[in-house]
């Protein structure tokens, strides 16, 4: 190995600079950021929807976060953060302008080319917004690109629902056709739907060509199932159903083993799978 | 493959002049264990070994090491001083654990502290006998053809050394006067007569190609759950496994709160917590899980993407595991839950 390998070698993070902060929820922040350096800005604006990236904060440790822009617009990152422990804390220390470590962009990704001029059926749960943000700002920017995009998005409450003028703006836009629902609603003033989000498929059953749709979700593991279930009564084929995964992760490239399912790696072959992928392997959900 | 002949009497004499090349490492007897440690000439070696505690994983992922050191200012990454290192003694299971190692952090993404270590590494192998625990016979693995620098075939008067890389066959060549490649007909009589008696001493047989199917069908078998219930939790398999190598990384702060550094350290798939993520969801929360895990990947995935196992056979697991969950006993209960016949024991 040469010095200039030794530089650029696969685990090195780049600086990237804070430009918004934003609370989503309660708990949870939006972070947008840029790479200090041009180059590296232009490079990993090269991702794909689906994609991850790790964070490092020196002395408090590394964390997995999925990118929540899309690359169609190339000169920011934006990401969408849950407090819930050591790294995330740090992460809510920093303000606007302060800089901190990424390294990245790792996984699979969604393969966007395969789902051109399909409808599409996309359905979030909780935090599974972040990640399929980037996928429904990337159909936007690529409006022509695919026909029916629905998006079926579910929280436990109006106080944990993300993004949820965004999603509206597209919908009102009619870019999307978005419909939300919490699973309760405390305070009694929540417009939209009240219901588990598995109840949204009610409103678009009778629409869907399953000769040309794909299916995509994200959100808590116990979802999956319920939402697998209505997709296959709508006869939605198991190829074209995709889903991103979480697991424990420590290094996000293929060595340190702790996101592997059977013979396959979430942070390599990940984190989006097919559901044909997870009747395959035992342990996928 | 370039192929010479050493005189016994003349190995004390290669090693000193190894010792000029690099730190030397070889197997040491402590108390009633050997272990690959460093040494100064052949007097403090023992090279009629079965097997160390640890294999070469110990000079390429180390149990606990520093990647990065940091202050308040920048990020320094820590690699390793780029001093060569020769090990010698190194049995043809260890060499397959270090090819299988090298598939997982050289072949796709590059790990630059795994590369860094490995290229500064001269394997020496060394030829030996099965004990009862080893079956490396089983995992194709007890001959080896590449992934060493020197390997060496000890017969009776003289050892039969093997070129496998560049860097073998110049330290070969600088010391060429202890070397002959007059290599006679009896020599070679001799060596496939030492083979044949060698792999007639294997007592322990297992069809590992069965395995994966065998896994696939077992899935839900009460036979993990009996496993499950019996292991500890210690993480003692995947510390002596040579092809085991998942890590974990943490951060330390020393001194002041603006200075640390970032470790990676050796973690095992049977610990608890391993496949733990924020908000307390554990993939994996029971000890059946954790196991079935280890030999899945081992002896069915692994042989699924690479046609071979992720185990060389090398029995630390068998030697090791206080509960005797190993290798062995894991596919001896998988075929005889299904298959009262299956005996897998040698001389079938
Ligand atoms: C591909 C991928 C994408 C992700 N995307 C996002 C995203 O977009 N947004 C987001 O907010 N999160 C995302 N996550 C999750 C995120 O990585 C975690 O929330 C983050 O790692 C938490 O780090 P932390 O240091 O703040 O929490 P930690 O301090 O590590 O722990 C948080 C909590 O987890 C539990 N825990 C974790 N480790 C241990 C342990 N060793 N022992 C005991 N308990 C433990 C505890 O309950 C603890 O309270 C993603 C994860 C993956 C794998
Ligand atoms: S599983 Fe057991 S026998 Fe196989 S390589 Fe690991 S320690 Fe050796
Ligand atoms: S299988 Fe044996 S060595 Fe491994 S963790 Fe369980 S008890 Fe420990
Ligand atoms: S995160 Fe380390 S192997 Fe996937």
């Amino acid at each position: 190995m040469n010095n200039k390998e030794r530089k650029n070698h696969q685990y090195k993070a780049h600086s990237a600079e804070i430009l918004d902060l934003k609370d989503l929820s309660y708990d949870t922040r939006y972070f947008k950021v840029k790479f200090v350096d041009p180059n590296i800005q232009e490079k990993l604006g090269e991702y794909k929807p689906g994609q991850f990236a790790i964070f490092s904060i020196p002395g408090v440790g590394e964390a997995p976060f999925s990118i929540s822009s899309t690359p169609t617009r190339q000169s920011f990152l934006e990401f969408g953060i849950r407090k819930v422990g050591s790294i995330t804390e740090a992460l809510y220390k920093l303000k606007i302008g302060d800089k901190f470590d990424i390294r990245g962009p790792y996984g699979n990704g969604f393969e966007m080319d395969k789902m051109k001029d399909h409808d599409l059926i996309i359905v979030s749960g909780g935090l599974g917004a972040v990640p399929l943000r980037s996928l429904l700002l990337y159909a936007c920017d690529k409006r022509e690109d695919f026909k029916n995009v629905y998006f079926l998005n579910g929280a436990r409450t109006p106080e944990d629902m993300l993004f949820r003028e965004d999603f509206m703006a597209m919908h009102q836009r009619e870019m999307l056709e978005t419909h939300l629902t919490v699973d309760e609603d405390p305070k009694g003033d929540w417009p939209y739907h009240i219901g588990v989000v598995t109840k949204l498929f009610e409103k678009i059953a009778d629409r869907v060509n399953n000769k040309n749709t794909y299916a995509i979700m994200c959100g808590p593991p116990i979802m999956y199932k319920f939402v697998i279930k209505e997709l296959l009564k709508l006869k939605i084929p198991k190829e074209k159903i995709f889903m991103t995964l979480e697991r424990r992760m420590k290094c996000g490239q293929g060595h340190c083993g702790h996101c592997a399912i059977g013979g396959v790696y979430t942070c390599l072959d990940g984190p989006v799978f097919t559901y044909w992928d997870i009747e395959r392997l035992k342990e996928l959900i | 493959m370039k192929t010479y002949k050493l005189p016994k009497d003349k190995f004390p004499n290669f090693i000193n002049f190894l010792s000029n090349k690099g730190n030397l490492y070889g197997p040491v007897k402590q108390k009633d264990q050997h272990s690959f440690e460093q040494v100064n000439e052949y007097s403090e070696m023992d090279f009629n070994y079965q097997r160390t505690i640890l294999g070469i994983k110990k000079f390429l992922t180390p149990p606990r090491y520093i990647t990065q050191k940091f202050d308040s200012e920048s990020v320094e990454d820590i690699f390793p001083q780029s001093e060569t290192n020769i090990v010698l003694g190194i049995h043809p299971c260890d060499i397959h654990a270090v090819k299988i190692l090298d598939k997982l952090f050289l072949d796709n993404i590059k790990d630059p502290y795994y590369e860094s270590r490995r290229n500064n590494l001269i394997l020496v192998g060394h030829s030996c006998l099965p004990d009862k625990n080893c079956i490396c016979q089983s995992t194709g693995t007890d001959i080896v053809e590449d992934g060493f620098d020197l390997f060496l075939t000890e017969l009776e008067n003289h050892y039969l050394v093997w070129v496998g890389s560049s860097k073998g066959l110049y330290l070969i060549a600088s010391a060429e006067n202890l070397f002959s490649e007059d290599i006679t007909k009896e020599d070679i009589a001799e060596y496939i007569r030492w083979q044949k008696s060698r792999s007639e001493m294997f007592e322990t047989s297992i069809p590992f190609k069965y395995m994966p199917d065998i896994i696939h069908l077992n899935y839900d078998s009460d036979v993990w759950d009996e496993f499950g219930d019996k292991c500890l939790s210690c993480g003692v398999c995947s510390l002596v496994c040579p092809t085991c190598n998942c890590f974990n990384v943490e951060d330390k702060i020393v001194m002041s709160a603006d200075k640390g550094v970032r470790e990676r350290m050796l973690d095992s798939c049977t610990l608890p917590g391993y496949s733990l993520v924020a908000g307390g969801h554990d993939f994996r929360p029971n000890r059946t899980q954790r196991i079935k895990l280890y030999y899945t990947h081992k002896l069915k995935e692994y042989i699924g993407k690479w046609g071979q196992p992720a185990c060389v056979g090398c029995g630390r697991c068998v030697s090791y595991c206080p509960v005797d969950i190993n290798v062995v006993t894991i596919s001896q209960a998988l075929f005889s839950d299904v298959y009262e016949e299956m005996v897998c024991d040698n001389n079938e």
